[in-house]
């Protein structure tokens, strides 16, 4: 029958498995804290300009991730959460996410520096080969802190969007920076505690794996409180006010009191409730970062009525 | 073999021929939009300053 396989085409990609290839949910993050980044600084952009920058931002974020899966088809074939991605599934060739993960990667940093500045176009450049080389090439499979520095490709965003509207980097877009930054190791490592990943299997030194459990709650906990400063500065800085400061309280007080309920528990009384603790800090890592950016926006939007601001 | 309209590839790829097609129309849209905006916002940019050599 091997002459009546060779003319199947039931596993042949459809459009929807090149959209996988950018790694959508990731993008829509990217979207929002470089939408948030680029609308908070203080100079105005047309909002064409502004659309079609945080669209370019967004496709060189989706070029990172179809290069990240070219590369790592490896891990996600063993991987039973990513086993069904394109590559391991085998509807899409290694080579064409390569390709089209270097020809978005071009069109997009070229389009941004044409569209705002060259600046934010470099500073794009500069996010994808640090995602691509530095982290997914480099680093993931030698360091067990690959998560931090995975963070930092992901907090580049708001900074890019900053760049788009300023043509350049401040304290403010700094600190955006790293209040992603900081907020990236607590977010990723509570879901490999649930998630429970065959990393060994794949050769990635996870925390979880490298240090144990027990040494990854305490890691969560002091990234936790590490976090609460910077969310304080970014408050107090120019685009902070009122409300990102009433939020950030509220935010990080309830982001602490889940890290240390986690760093409270081992893995017995965690697998007595079915992560129940880890599961709810995941899920409450996302709404921390949402509504942090989402603060930001409110108080710029504040200050057209004369309140918000300092 | 005879030449058909549709090959048997043009209704299996159309999902995938039908999405390009409408990514390119809206990359050109989008660049059309840009060059609205800039050319006519260049001339803005430069009316104050012709103004100011006067």
């Amino acid at each position: 029958m091997s002459d009546l396989s060779a003319i199947d085409h039931g596993n042949e990609a459809g459009f929807g498995d090149y959209v996988q290839l950018l790694k959508p949910r990731v993008m829509s993050l990217v979207v929002f804290t470089a939408m948030v980044g680029l609308i908070v600084a203080p100079v105005h952009v047309h909002p064409f300009v502004a659309f079609a920058a945080i669209l370019f931002i967004a496709l060189g974020g989706g070029a990172s991730g179809a290069l990240n899966m070219w590369y790592d088809a490896d891990i996600d074939r063993v991987m039973r959460r990513t086993q069904a991605r394109p590559i391991p599934a085998g509807r899409v060739q290694p080579g064409e996410a390569l390709a089209l993960g270097l020809a978005l990667s071009g069109i997009s940093c070229v389009m941004l520096g044409l569209a705002a500045n060259w600046f934010a176009g470099a500073f794009l450049a500069f996010t994808i080969f640090f995602y691509v080389v530095v982290y997914t090439m480099w680093l993931k499979r030698l360091t067990p802190q690959n998560i931090v520095i995975g963070g930092a490709a992901g907090a580049f965003p708001p900074m890019i969007g900053w760049a788009v509207a300023t043509g350049g980097v401040s304290v403010e877009s700094l600190l955006m920076f790293a209040l992603i930054f900081m907020w990236t190791p607590p977010h990723f490592w509570a879901l490999c505690l649930f998630m429970k990943d065959d990393y060994s299997k794949a050769g990635v030194p996870m925390l979880t794996v490298t240090h144990g459990r027990a040494a990854t709650r305490r890691h969560i906990l002091v990234y936790t409180l590490l976090l609460a400063p910077v969310a304080a500065a970014l408050a107090l800085s120019s685009i902070g006010g009122p409300v990102v400061l009433a939020s950030a309280v509220v935010l990080n007080a309830l982001f602490i009191r889940g890290a240390i309920r986690i760093a409270r528990r081992d893995e017995a009384v965690a697998e007595a409730d079915g992560y129940k603790a880890e599961k709810a800090f995941f899920k409450f890592s996302l709404a921390y970062l949402f509504l942090h950016f989402g603060a930001l926006l409110v108080e710029k939007s504040l200050t057209g009525f004369g309140l918000g601001g300092w | 073999m005879a030449i058909r309209p549709a090959h048997e590839i043009h209704t299996r790829r159309f999902g995938r021929n039908l999405g390009l097609g409408l990514v390119l129309g809206a990359l050109a849209l989008l660049i059309f939009g840009l060059s609205v905006v800039k050319i006519s916002h260049l001339q803005e940019g430069k009316l104050p300053a012709a103004e100011a050599t006067q």
